[in-house]
């Protein structure tokens, strides 16, 4: 589904991806570690097409459609959706606002007309349900306030609400406490199924308890420098990265 | 002959037709000499640096335009809120439209201003109201000396307008160029509920100078909404000067939305006279092109116990630009005040200007007042989130700027114009969301 061939990426004249090659198939879970400043967080915005990460090498698939010359909002037209380390706060848009404009523009992109209301409802309350949400929350402005497991919560019923092909989680696991983990990690379980893919991006093997991996990989300055099944988190969990990057030298 | 030579002689011209033994009269003489004295504003003055009048002011004006167009309704029903039942002044260059009015006289006054000026049993009300909460400034005295129509509202005490009143000023432009001067005068005694809408309208692109002054008093307990929809046409140009005058336990809030227009200067003031008052002063702006919109404010607090609330959005586009001068002056014996101000502004862009001035003058020791004032772009990381979602850049654009003027939206209390202005804002961007904020 996704393949990313030799990509490079800097931000600000600043080389930070330096030739990752990546193949994520329908199905499958990946999860992605690594040290702080390893690149993990900018694999992410690469792929979702943040404006100020330049690609400056390779390419990015989907589907085996080229999307590196795409918006944002064409990638996720695609079925791309990144759940944010940091979501952002918006005052003045309430989350059902936000979320009934995101569905009906990803409709209008596919030339379907907007969701009748009682669906919307329907499947709003539907999904709120199933992350535990409360309605009250719903039309709260987006963000603004939020706890930040509730941001998180928020992130995932955005993506429930979409229903993306491939997910990619941005340490969805910092600032939740292991209640809220189990809730979060639970709602993804239940979105995720043989046409979907998602990608776990966290520090700790904590996270990866819940939601399980067919792969871990690890990026260390840039690139991929090793890659295994989940054993291969507990070892990290246990030893750190230092025995990776003598295993390099 | 200059714009100012041509008053002068047109008031000689117009004074001919007044009672020349009425006390008006006398007020009339004093503020057409007190605007030859001063002449127009000029940049010189702080209050005008940042908006020149001088383009406007080389213009052919009709001072006293002719007045046989008829308007037919529907041409001009898309101007009145029409989902709701109003009570309606309309003004077609400056005369009365009986046709298009719906006024009364039951339990409330919503009349004329001619008939007030003009009607003995007035007569004392002129005596009491008229002129006393205006100031002295240039083109509020023009705008004295030849006050003859507008709207005369009065809400006597414990009673409540059934209905919001729409006070609309249409200019046919059927001159090159038209210079209208309506003036307002509404008083709301003790108890007195009212909600009023005010617009002045052109119907084509001709040149309108319309210099529209208002008075507003608030006895005990009186509680006024007042909306200001500014959204006129490429060529028409508004000075507004609003005055209001607040006894004890008094509310009164004051929107103003400036989306259209050539040049648009809004002097808003408030005078706290008793205690417990609240004054808010809110307002959207969002131009484009060369369009100008000043707001300068005053919040005079002179009572104990007061408050005052003002928050002001501007979005600025193309080479569009903006004032807002705003001017909170706290007496020595206004003490537990609590007054707010706040203006942010988002410039989208890189020609578009802003100059912002907040200004706190506070003589009492014991008050709660503060000031914030922002200016930047469209937030980066937002709109980021938002397209990473499937919106699309120029509906993410729209929605943050939907949501940052939302704050001042939410406090309109008139549903239907809420809706109206949420509207006026989707044709603004040209994207419709398809629901309020």
């Amino acid at each position: 589904m996704l393949q990313i061939k030799d990509v490079y990426a800097s931000v600000e004249e600043k080389d930070i991806l330096k030739g990752i090659s990546l193949s994520v198939n329908a199905g499958e879970v990946h999860a992605i570690m690594g040290p702080n400043g390893a690149g993990k967080s900018t694999l992410a915005s690469i792929i979702a097409g943040k404006e100020e990460f330049e690609l400056t090498k390779g390419h990015i698939t989907i589907d085996g459609e080229d999307i590196t010359e795409l918006d944002a909002e064409e990638r996720a037209h695609k079925g791309v959706f990144l759940s944010f380390q940091y979501p952002i706060e918006i005052p003045g848009v309430s989350v059902t606002n936000f979320i009934k404009t995101a569905i009906n523009e990803n409709r209008k992109a596919k030339g379907l007309k907007d969701m009748p209301a009682s669906e919307m409802l329907k499947k709003i309350k539907e999904k709120a349900d199933l992350l535990e949400i409360d309605r009250k929350f719903l039309s709260r402005s987006l963000n603004v306030g939020f706890s930040g497991g509730e941001k998180k919560r928020n992130e995932i019923f955005q993506m429930a609400m979409l229903e993306p092909k491939l997910a990619i989680l941005d340490e969805t696991d910092s600032g939740l406490d292991i209640d809220a983990l189990k809730v979060v990690a639970n709602g993804v379980n239940k979105l995720k199924n043989k046409d979907n893919a998602v990608i776990v991006i966290t520090h700790y093997q904590r996270l990866l308890d819940y939601i399980v991996p067919d792969f871990v990989h690890v990026i260390m300055d840039g690139k991929i420098v090793k890659s295994g099944t989940k054993q291969l988190a507990y070892e990290l969990e246990e030893k750190g990265y230092d025995w990776i990057k003598e295993e390099l030298v | 002959m200059s714009l100012k030579e041509k008053l002068q002689s047109s008031y000689l011209a117009f004074e001919d037709h007044l009672q020349a033994d009425s006390p008006l009269h006398d007020v009339r003489n004093k503020a057409m000499k007190s605007f030859e004295t001063k002449g127009f504003p000029s940049k010189k003055e702080e209050a005008w640096k940042y908006t020149s009048l001088n383009a406007l002011l080389n213009k052919e004006y009709s001072i006293f335009p002719k007045n046989d167009t008829a308007i037919e309704f529907k041409d001009v029903k898309k101007y009145f809120l029409n989902d709701i039942d109003t009570y309606k002044v309309v003004f077609i260059d400056g005369v009365y439209s009986s046709f298009l009015s719906q006024i009364t006289h039951d339990v409330i006054d919503v009349c004329l201003m001619s008939s007030a000026l003009n009607k003995s049993k007035y007569s004392s009300i002129i005596e009491t109201y008229f002129n006393k909460a205006a100031n002295s400034d240039s083109l509020t005295c023009l705008n004295t000396a030849f006050a003859k129509e507008g709207a005369y509202i009065r809400i006597a005490k414990h009673k409540e307008a059934q209905k919001p009143i729409e006070i609309i000023n249409f200019a046919t432009g059927t001159e090159a160029a038209t210079m209208l001067q309506p003036r307002n005068l509404i008083i709301v005694e003790e108890n007195a509920h009212v909600q009023i809408i005010e617009r002045h309208q052109s119907l084509n692109n001709n040149e309108v100078l319309t210099n529209s002054v208002t008075e507003i008093f608030l006895e005990k307990r009186a509680n006024v909404d007042y909306y200001k929809i500014q959204n006129d046409t490429q060529n028409a140009s508004l000075i507004d000067s609003t005055f209001i005058q607040q006894q004890r336990e008094s509310i009164c809030s004051v929107h103003t939305f400036s989306f259209g227009g050539k040049l648009t200067r809004n002097n808003l003031s408030f005078k706290q006279l008793g205690e417990h008052c609240d004054s808010i002063l809110n307002g959207v702006t969002m131009i484009e092109d060369k369009q100008h919109v000043d707001h300068n404010t005053l919040v005079h607090h002179i009572a104990e116990n007061c408050e005052s609330h003002q928050d002001y959005k501007g979005v600025f586009d193309d080479r569009s630009t903006g004032v807002f001068n705003g001017k909170v002056y706290v007496e020595k014996q206004a003490q537990k005040l609590d007054a707010f101000q706040k203006n942010n502004n988002i410039l989208i862009s890189n020609k578009a200007t802003i100059n912002a001035k907040p200004q706190l003058e506070i003589f009492a020791d014991d008050v709660k007042c503060s000031h914030g004032c922002t200016i930047g772009q469209l937030d980066q990381d937002a709109l980021f989130y938002l397209r990473s979602r499937g919106i699309a850049n120029k509906e993410a654009r729209a929605l943050l700027m939907y949501a940052f003027a939302n704050t001042v939206l939410e406090s309109v209390k008139i549903p239907e114009l809420k809706e109206r202005i949420n509207k006026l804002i989707a044709n603004k961007i040209g994207v419709n969301l398809g629901f309020d904020l």
